[in-house]
């Protein structure tokens, strides 16, 4: 039994603060879901506590239980425990799957369990045998992407998993199939899953224990599973501040990008 | 004029009377010319002041040739030492076929075809080997002959002070079709001059595939000109994959001269230490209707140096012309340097033409894409070279190289230091 813990996680881009003070426990076996409008920073906490480069962090903590993973690079965090399915995963040219997953620390150096792993979790989750021969995520389309991140998810193991948008690109029937392997990956092997998603369709499978607004660089709102539907009706004007009530009048503004009309 | 490369000295090496005139002809049309300098332009970013020809002679020293680097049994193999044959080998079925492979001056055609195509392609350094070549090698493939194994030649320097002067002849006749693997290398530590000249000719709907993989040693000055000829409906797909050499210069020159002719042309290179590695391409589109397509990707390390430069000429009768230059450089750490200069001359408005080139640093967001997934930090840099590199290795003439190619990468990225822990600890 581990804990995934985010406490008061500060974060700005080129000067920008866009993360606020994030707070979130995800404990083993659980999936906590976090939506939020668009721009709000959700990729950037993800980024953020995967240790990508170009970020700034300027307070708070990350642990794995009492493993502060903000000292670690990036490589370490993955060792630890921790799995990043990215929403835009990146292009590396010339370097199949099998290489990846051979120099992981986080697996083991026999090529053939590597292999055999790979074979099963493709077959898992009905990817083609013929991606796992290309360069990683070049020429894949948007949804043999997210699947090439769970099957990587699959095989390594992770203790805990942010999901970025991890259902966009994905047709209904491979949704389906995604989201049941993380939730048997959430029972069968104790993984914690921070799925960020805009959509409640991934938790018809994927079922979630909690649920966390995030707007404006921090979890505003929490609760149960019923605050996902919730959300995709309202959407997220409670938590947006409408820019007139915060800003000076048009007239007075040297912002360019105020709305003329606030 | 230095006295070892004097006419006198080129008329002392063996041949049958016209290759003896031929080379006393040219080590005299030799005095005439001056050895290159950094002001001429073509030589601006060498370090060609430092050669001093008079230090050199001819190499006389003869030694075993390696083998070649294939992951099948090649057609037919010549090993030359010192720009000598040393050994020939050719599989029967060549024979039976009409495949001619060994010393030019034994093929009837000899004296015609050796410099047909590099004639106009002319500077200081093919004149030497045209002086001084002491064993022409010959490859010729008779219309409508299908060769399916690779043809291999091996050439290696040895001997302090010596310059070796190879020459390779490659003549595929129509609908005619062969792979050639030509390797150099040298001693280590020896100070050795390559001046390597190989001319490649496609008859009309020919098809060669050629491959060069220089590992020269570490003390080698290389300058090489390759010029080939692309008739009607002929394609070329010419490789060269380098490694070695203190300074190493390839030139290739590909003239497509027949309507729909097309060339492939790719390179890929590995600088580390002091190294500097040259190369210049010239993809001359003479007739109508022509492609041609370039791939040059370079790694620099350590204190090395890369120059590419690369022309793209269209002639005025060349239109329908298509002719795409790339030159992608990865710079591993802050005394590397590698410098791009591609040239389009086009003199035909109905032609598609485009050139790409950059110099950089591994990409942050690859390495952070291998890194989260436990790759540690150097070694998600050397995945990334590799993979780099790789994109030219799957697209070269000679798919049994491959994997040889694969271990040379693997041999040069082991040399280099990348970072082991930290994202802010690495080049
Ligand atoms: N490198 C950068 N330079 C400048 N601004 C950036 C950079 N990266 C992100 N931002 C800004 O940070 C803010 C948060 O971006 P982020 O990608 O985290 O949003 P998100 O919540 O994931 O949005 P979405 O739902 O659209 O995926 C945005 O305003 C974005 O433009
Ligand atoms: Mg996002």
């Amino acid at each position: 039994m581990s804990e995934l813990i985010i406490e008061g996680l500060c974060a700005s881009v080129e000067g920008k603060e866009i993360l606020k003070g994030v707070d979130l426990v995800v404990k083993s076996g659980e999936v906590a879901a976090v939506m939020g409008p668009n721009g709000s920073g959700k990729s950037t906490l993800s980024h953020v506590i995967a240790g990508r480069p170009g970020y700034e962090v300027t307070g708070g903590s990350v642990r794995i239980d009492d493993l502060e993973l903000l000292d670690l690079p990036t490589w370490k965090r993955a060792e630890a425990g921790l799995f990043l399915a990215m929403q835009y995963p990146t292009e590396v040219p010339g370097v199949a799957l099998r290489d990846l997953l051979r120099a992981s620390a986080r697996t083991s150096d026999d090529p053939e369990e590597i292999e055999s792993r790979m074979q099963a979790e493709a077959e898992r989750i009905g990817f083609g045998a013929q991606f796992l021969e290309r360069p990683l995520n070049v020429d894949l389309s948007g949804g043999e992407k997210k699947r090439n991140e769970t099957l990587q998810l699959g095989v390594l193991r992770p203790a805990f998993a942010i999901l970025d948008e991890l259902d966009s690109g994905l047709d209904v029937d491979a949704l389906r199939i995604v989201s049941a392997r993380i939730e048997q990956a959430t029972e069968e092997d104790g993984l914690g899953v921070l799925a960020i998603t805009h959509y409640s369709r991934l938790f018809d499978e994927l079922r979630p224990d909690t649920v966390h607004v995030f707007a404006d660089g921090r979890i505003r709102e929490s609760g149960g599973p019923r605050l996902a539907t919730e959300l995709e009706e309202t959407g997220y004007e409670r938590w947006v501040q409408p820019a007139a009530a915060t800003k000076p009048s048009p007239a007075l503004s040297d912002d360019p990008f105020a709305d003329p009309l606030g | 004029m230095s006295s070892t490369f004097s006419p006198d000295a080129a008329r002392a090496i063996d041949g049958p009377s016209w290759l003896v005139d031929r080379r006393v002809a040219a080590a005299e049309a030799l005095s005439e010319r001056a050895v290159p300098t950094v002001a001429d332009e073509e030589w601006r970013y060498s370090p060609i002041a430092e050669l001093d020809l008079d230090t050199f002679a001819p190499s006389t020293t003869f030694g075993d040739a390696p083998m070649a680097r294939l992951d099948v049994e090649p057609a037919a193999t010549v090993r030359c030492v010192n720009g000598k044959v040393v050994s020939i080998e050719v599989d029967a079925l060549l024979v039976e076929q009409g495949v001619f492979v060994g010393l030019l001056v034994d093929h009837a055609d000899g004296e015609a075809v050796l410099g047909s195509v590099s004639a106009d392609a002319g500077d200081y350094f093919t004149e030497l080997n045209d002086a001084f070549t002491p064993h022409p090698v010959f490859i010729n493939v008779p219309n409508g002959v299908t060769v399916d194994r690779p043809i291999v030649i091996t050439h290696h320097a040895a001997g302090d002070h010596g310059a070796t002067f190879s020459r390779l002849v490659v003549r595929v006749g129509k609908n005619a079709q062969a792979t050639v693997l030509d390797q150099y290398s040298s001693d280590d530590g020896d100070v050795v001059l390559a001046c390597p000249v190989v001319e490649l000719d496609v008859a009309q709907a020919g098809r060669l595939g050629y491959l060069n993989i220089q590992e020269l040693g570490d003390s080698t000055w290389q300058i090489a000109s390759q010029v080939a000829r692309v008739e009607r409906d002929a394609t070329i797909s010419a490789g060269t994959a380098a490694f070695g050499g203190a300074y190493a210069r390839s030139r290739a020159d590909t003239r497509l001269v027949g309507r729909g002719a097309h060339g492939d042309l790719q390179a890929l290179y590995f600088g580390d230490e002091g190294q500097t590695l040259d190369f210049r391409t010239y993809q001359d589109h003479v007739a109508p209707d022509t492609t041609s397509n370039l791939l040059y990707k370079g790694v620099v390390a350590g204190k090395s140096r890369s120059i590419y430069t690369g022309l793209i000429r269209v002639r005025p009768d060349a239109r329908g012309t298509n002719a795409y230059q790339t030159n992608r450089n990865l710079k591993l750490g802050d005394d590397a340097w590698a410098e791009s200069v591609p040239n389009l001359e086009i003199e035909n408005n109905d032609v598609k033409c485009s050139h790409a080139s950059t110099v950089s640093p591994v990409d942050d967001d690859q390495r952070f894409y291998l890194e989260s997934r436990g790759v540690p930090t150097g070694e998600a840099e050397r995945l990334i070279v590799a993979g780099f590199l790789d994109e030219v290795v799957t697209e070269l003439a000679v798919p049994s190289a491959a994997q040889g190619l694969r271990r040379s990468v693997a041999v040069k990225l082991a040399a280099q230091r990348f970072a082991e822990y930290g994202v802010e600890d690495s080049a």
